[in-house]
Parts: C-alpha cells; sequence; structure tokens
C-alpha cells in the first residue's frame, strides 16, 4: 500500500501478511510511521484518496474484502462484522449530540431496528462498558477521556461483530484509567469470544492482551509469532533491541540501551534489509540483499538473514 | 519482581513540613508551596465573570541535593509541571519559599532572576516545538550564550563557538562540528532533544528542569536522551528534576523519586523503595495498573475505581479517600501527614501498614514465581 505525495510515492505498507484466527487478539506492534494504523486502514478500506493499494488480498472468512464494492462493505461488513475503535475516536463523538443518540444512530443506520428497541440495546450496551444508564443523555464533554473511550467500545459492539481493530485505544489515557480500559478490553473480548487486532507503540500492552504478535519495521513485519515466544526468543534484531530499549517496572535498575540510527526513508526504500544501518549484526549480505521471511518453526517468522543463528 | 525484607520494624516520626532536609548539599529546596489559579470555569461563569479557585499545588515541599536525578511522577493534572514552573520562578507561587543553594529566591526581583536563568534551566517535551526551525543547531545554542555573555564571560565569538561545541560533545552528538551547521528537520527526534539539552547545558547550569524529555520519542532512541541526562549527572555533578508519567522509565533513571496526586506529594523516597515498596495506595494503584512486558507476567490489575476529581472540589481530609479501598472515618476528615517511614522513605497515609501489608500478599500470589 502506497501514499502518492508531492516528493514521491511512500511505501507505507509493504508484503505484509497475517491471519486473525477466530477468539484470539493479535498484537501489531511498531514505532511512529511504521505503518501500524495504514494497516488497519487498509482492512477495512477507509483509506484517504491518495494511497494506493498496489497487491496483495483481504479475506474474511474466505470473502474478498478489496474487491467487495463499497456498498455492499458498509452494509454488510463495517460495524456488523468488523469495527474499529480508533486512536481519534475519542474526539470523534459529536459534541453536539447526546452519546445515547450517537449509539443508537450507529445501530439504526445499520439495521431496521426501531428507535425504542435500539434505545434499549444502547442502555444495556452502556452498562455493559461500565457507564450507568442514565447517562444515556449526557454530551460528551460531559464524560471523562475513559468514560468516553468506553462509550467509543460500546458502539463498536453495538451490532456485535465478531472483530475489533483498537488501533492505539489507551494511549491518551492516564495509567489507571489504561489499566480499567484493558481489563474492559479483556473480559469483553473473553465472553463475547471477539477476535482482535491491537495496534500498538507499547510493548507492554502487547504483552498484556496478545496471543500472537507480528512486530512493524518501516512497512514490514520483520517478526511474527506467538507472544512468548517473541518476547522470550526473539529472533530479529529490531525486535531484540526494542525488548532492550523497553524500561520494565519489575526488572532491576540498569542503564537502557537505545537502537543507533533512525529509520529508513520510506520514499525510497532500500533494495537492501531495511534495518541494516542499524544492525549489529549486519554483514556485507544484508546490504545487497534483502532477507525474506524465514519460516523458524511452524508458527514463528522472522525477516532475518541470521534468524536461525541470533539469540538474545 | 517485588522485593520483601521480612519484618522489618518500622519506625516513624512525624515531622512538619519545614523540617524535611535532610544532609548533603541542596540545589534547590521548596517547602510549603502553594500555587492556585483563579479561572472561569464554563460559558455562564464566563460571562458573569465568577471565579473559582484551582488549587494546583497544595503546599508542597521538596530538597534536590547535587548530583541527583529526582522524579516526579504521577496522573494528568496532578500539578508536577506548575512544580518545575514555580522552581524556575516561571510562575509566581501563591505562597511558600523556593530556595536555591539555601538562598531565599521566592520574592527576587526580576533582574535578580535573570541572573538565575542560567543557572537553572529547562528541557521541554516536544522537541519538534521548541526548538525554532529556521534556525541552525549552532544558533539554537549560541543564542543563551549571547544573551547571558555578561555572566558566562564570553566576549569574542570563538569562545562562543567553543562553548557550543563542548556542549555538544557534552550530549554525544559528534563530531559537532558535523552538527553545527544542521538544520533541525535534519536531525531525529532523539538528536533534537539532545540539542535541547546542549541548548540549556551551555549557559553551565547547576539544575535542569527536563519536563516528560522523551515522552514524544520513539522506545527505540528513548535511551539515548535518558543515557545523556544520567551521565551528565555522574560527570559534572548536575542535578534535574525529571517530570514523568512513567514509572516504570522514573525507576531506571531517577534517583528519588515522589509521587503526586492532586497538587500533594503523597510519597517519596529513593526510586527503588518507592516502587517496589509502595505505601501509599496510590502508588500501590499505579504500580498495579502497569503492564508489564512479559507476556507471562503478571497482569494489570485495578485497585481503585474512578478518576482523578477536579482540582476545583478537592475531597475533604485525604484527597484520595473517595478512591482509596482502605478508608476509613478519619481519612474523610483528618488530611495525613507526610511521615517519615525509615530513610527517605516518607507517605501520607493514615492507614499505610495495612495497605503494604495486602500489597505485600497480593504480590506475592500476583508477581512471584
Amino acid at each position: 500500500m502506497y501514499f502518492s505525495t508531492r516528493e514521491g510515492d511512500v511505501h507505507a505498507v509493504d508484503d505484509v501478511s497475517f491471519t486473525l484466527e477466530a477468539g484470539k487478539v493479535l498484537g501489531i506492534a511498531g514505532e511512529s510511521g511504521s505503518g501500524k494504523s495504514s494497516i488497519a486502514l487498509t482492512l477495512l478500506r477507509l483509506l484517504p484518496s491518495n494511497a494506493k493499494i498496489l497487491g496483495g488480498t483481504v479475506t474474511l472468512d474466505g470473502q474478498d474484502l478489496r474487491n467487495m464494492p463499497e456498498s455492499q462493505l458498509r452494509k454488510e461488513i463495517r460495524w456488523k462484522r468488523i469495527s474499529l475503535v480508533s486512536q481519534a475516536a475519542m474526539n470523534a463523538l459529536n459534541p453536539v449530540f447526546k452519546i445515547g443518540d450517537q449509539i443508537k444512530e450507529a445501530i439504526r443506520s445499520h439495521t431496521e431496528i426501531s428507535d425504542i428497541v435500539a434505545t434499549s440495546m444502547v442502555k444495556r450496551l452502556l452498562e455493559e462498558v461500565g457507564i450507568s444508564q442514565d447517562r444515556y443523555s449526557s454530551y460528551p464533554h460531559e464524560l471523562s477521556g475513559g468514560m468516553k473511550q468506553r462509550a467509543i467500545i460500546a458502539m463498536s459492539l453495538a451490532l456485535d461483530p465478531e472483530i475489533i481493530i483498537a488501533d492505539e485505544p489507551t494511549t491518551a489515557l492516564d495509567v489507571i484509567v489504561q489499566a480499567q480500559i484493558l481489563v474492559l478490553l479483556r473480559s469483553l473480548q473473553r465472553s463475547k469470544g471477539l477476535a482482535m487486532i491491537l495496534i500498538t507503540h507499547d510493548l507492554s500492552l502487547v504483552a498484556e492482551m496478545c496471543d500472537k504478535v507480528a512486530i512493524l519495521y518501516a512497512g514490514q513485519i520483520v517478526e511474527y509469532g506467538p507472544a512468548s515466544k517473541i518476547f522470550h526468543d526473539p529472533r530479529h534484531p529490531y525486535t531484540m533491541g526494542l525488548i532492550k530499549a523497553f524500561p520494565n517496572l519489575e526488572s532491576k535498575k540498569q542503564r537502557l540501551i537505545s537502537i543507533p540510527g533512525a529509520p529508513p526513508d520510506l520514499i525510497n526504500p532500500p533494495s537492501a534489509c531495511r534495518f541494516v544501518t542499524r544492525c549489529s549484526f549486519a554483514t556485507e549480505k544484508c546490504s545487497a540483499e534483502a532477507p525474506p521471511m524465514e519460516q523458524l518453526d511452524s508458527e514463528h517468522e522472522s525477516r532475518c538473514w541470521y534468524a536461525k543463528e541470533i539469540h538474545i | 519482581m517485588l522485593v520483601c525484607k521480612g519484618d522489618t520494624h518500622l519506625t516513624e516520626t512525624i515531622i512538619h513540613q519545614s523540617e524535611i532536609e535532610s544532609p548533603g548539599s541542596s540545589v534547590i529546596r521548596i517547602v510549603g508551596l502553594q500555587k492556585q489559579f483563579l479561572a472561569k470555569l464554563g460559558f455562564w461563569a464566563a460571562i458573569r465573570g465568577k471565579k473559582v479557585v484551582i488549587r494546583a499545588l497544595d503546599g508542597v515541599s521538596l530538597d534536590i541535593k547535587t548530583g541527583e536525578i529526582f522524579g516526579l511522577a504521577g496522573e494528568s493534572g496532578c500539578g508536577k509541571t506548575t512544580v518545575g514552573r514555580a522552581m524556575l520562578r516561571l510562575i509566581e507561587p501563591t505562597s511558600g519559599s523556593i530556595y536555591f543553594k539555601g538562598q531565599d529566591i521566592t520574592h527576587l526581583s526580576d533582574k535578580g532572576t535573570r541572573a538565575l536563568r542560567a543557572k537553572m534551566q529547562m528541557v521541554f517535551q516536544d522537541p519538534y516545538e521548541s526548538i525554532n526551525p529556521r534556525m541552525s543547531v549552532y544558533e539554537v545554542i549560541a543564542e543563551g550564550v549571547r544573551i547571558n555573555k555578561k555572566i558566562l564571560g564570553v566576549d569574542s565569538e570563538e569562545s562562543i563557538r567553543q562553548l557550543v561545541i563542548k556542549a555538544l560533545e557534552l550530549v554525544q552528538l559528534s563530531p559537532p562540528e558535523q552538527f553545527i551547521s544542521r538544520y533541525p528537520h535534519e536531525l531525529s527526534g532523539g538528536q533534537r532533544q539532545r540539542v535541547a539539552i546542549a541548548r540549556a547545558l551551555v549557559l553551565q547550569p547547576d539544575f535542569i528542569v527536563a519536563d516528560e524529555p522523551v515522552s514524544m520519542l520513539d522506545v527505540s532512541i528513548r535511551a539515548e536522551v535518558l543515557n545523556v541526562m544520567t551521565d551528565l549527572r555522574d560527570k559534572l555533578g548536575l542535578s534535574f528534576l525529571f517530570i514523568t508519567h512513567d514509572l516504570a522509565l522514573a525507576k531506571h533513571t531517577t534517583d528519588k523519586l515522589a509521587i503526586m496526586y492532586l497538587g500533594k506529594i503523597v510519597e517519596q523516597g529513593e526510586s527503588g523503595e518507592v516502587i517496589d515498596m509502595p505505601f501509599h495506595p496510590y502508588t500501590q494503584a499505579l504500580i498495579a495498573a502497569i503492564p508489564v512486558p512479559d507476556p507471562d507476567g503478571r497482569k494489570v490489575e485495578v485497585f481503585v475505581g474512578g478518576e482523578v476529581p477536579s482540582a476545583v472540589n478537592i475531597p475533604s481530609g485525604c484527597r484520595f479517600h473517595p478512591r482509596c479501598p482502605f478508608a476509613k472515618e478519619i481519612c474523610s476528615t483528618t488530611e495525613p501527614e507526610l511521615r517519615r517511614i525509615e530513610g527517605h522513605h516518607q507517605v501520607s497515609c493514615h492507614f499505610y501498614e495495612e495497605a503494604y501489608a495486602k500489597f505485600k500478599i497480593r504480590s506475592k500470589k500476583t508477581y512471584l514465581p
């Protein structure tokens, strides 16, 4: 997936493949500019007009989402089967409408449900996410940040989707409120058997919530596998660096280690390995040829020529 | 992992705020600092000119020693930035005193404050906003030197250049000759923030307030900024007030740590002590809420419900009591004092022993193998 800009095409997402199984949580972790949010938008075809999808497929239970007509996508897929809880969602609530009415609107514009039934559905949803029913008539400015995020979660659940894409769902929140939202998301995910894609820059959230993890760097997945393998036996130098740079509250006081350098320019991505300039294991081969995704075992993959040899 | 030290006898002495003073030469000390803002909240209040009082700081005392990184942590709106700004005399406190190296600077004249500015500097959160994009790195750093020529005793452009190069070396932007002609857009976020530190350093300060210096940066490059800070402490004996919302970061970079809630310090001490042996129920709730980067480690827990109340209506008694799982009658009527428990460790809670005992049991169950 490329973005056209005045300076040239930005190769925002390049050869990204993953599978989300029913009822599981997949984490997509990467730093700013790595293409995390672009992936979410590509899945739901919500990309801005300067974006082009050049190749690849998106299928939901065998159904092709990439070539589906827009009207069908809107009627059958968005909200009903896949909903998005995005970073900006908290501020996407319309300030002049009551939150209950906004959630009701989402229900009524996608279904034939009557006003009265929809109202009672909304009240039940609000209770489910921990907002009392009598908040139905509150306006967004009367709610705290955590409450607004709960309202957004209620809205995303309104039409009983199977998949929730949560793009940085707690980034703007303080840590105690973040924990409240995480606990809520986890219990909803388990009780409803939801599949979830959690997109975040925060490795600790991935460890907290996810079964499988994809580590994204400069528009590519560099490592993909079960969470415990990614954290305890990482096989890509970038993942290793990221884990060492991440402060852990429970480890002994230590000097943190940064990854030198900066990510490459995605207008002209190098034809070599994209991490080569920052990698301490790099050899001539790495700057000559881009490594493919290598299968380490049935579930664990790494985009590194030396994935089998390097250990943390 | 949580460290538990058998059955230590916790001896406590009640100390008054003016006595919070321990040995070691202090760079900056504030005593009983209060700051109130008047604000018009809401449409009708703005029209009628009705104002409310926001108690941003409500009696904050702390003491930062030479060569110490002092962490100040808390959730948004707790007053941490206000403390930093008041220390530098960027805002006037409503009451309380500020001492810089023993000298009372609370009511220093404008002229006196200007002379002091070189000695106390600030590094801001966002290096994309705090550095003028039209100035080269050299100009950014040299500007402060030119303004403070007399204080620094520099006269020639050559000596300014020497100072700029030395500052760049100290923040490990090498070779400095290559960096001085660059413009901010040619630098990464981490490099920009190091330029911001160099800009503060070139004035040879004794004390720097770093307000969330890495929260805008990607995790993989945060350490390059933080390690510059710890190296400056070790090499030059510089002191920092490190304002952060991230306790995990605070644990690895700060020497002492104070936790703020609604304009008051509720717990402070050596950073390791505060995080591994949190006495205050609020500190405990913060720690339990922080996710750990280990899929097989403990999971986050919600110790307290609700969110921080507004600083307009601060609860009576202990300001944390409406959310506190240990609150009893006394908590709603009597405000607990900051008490010294052992060493530097201080806490303001009537029932910290009970809270800590429960916390130990919970942590054993959830954290230890």
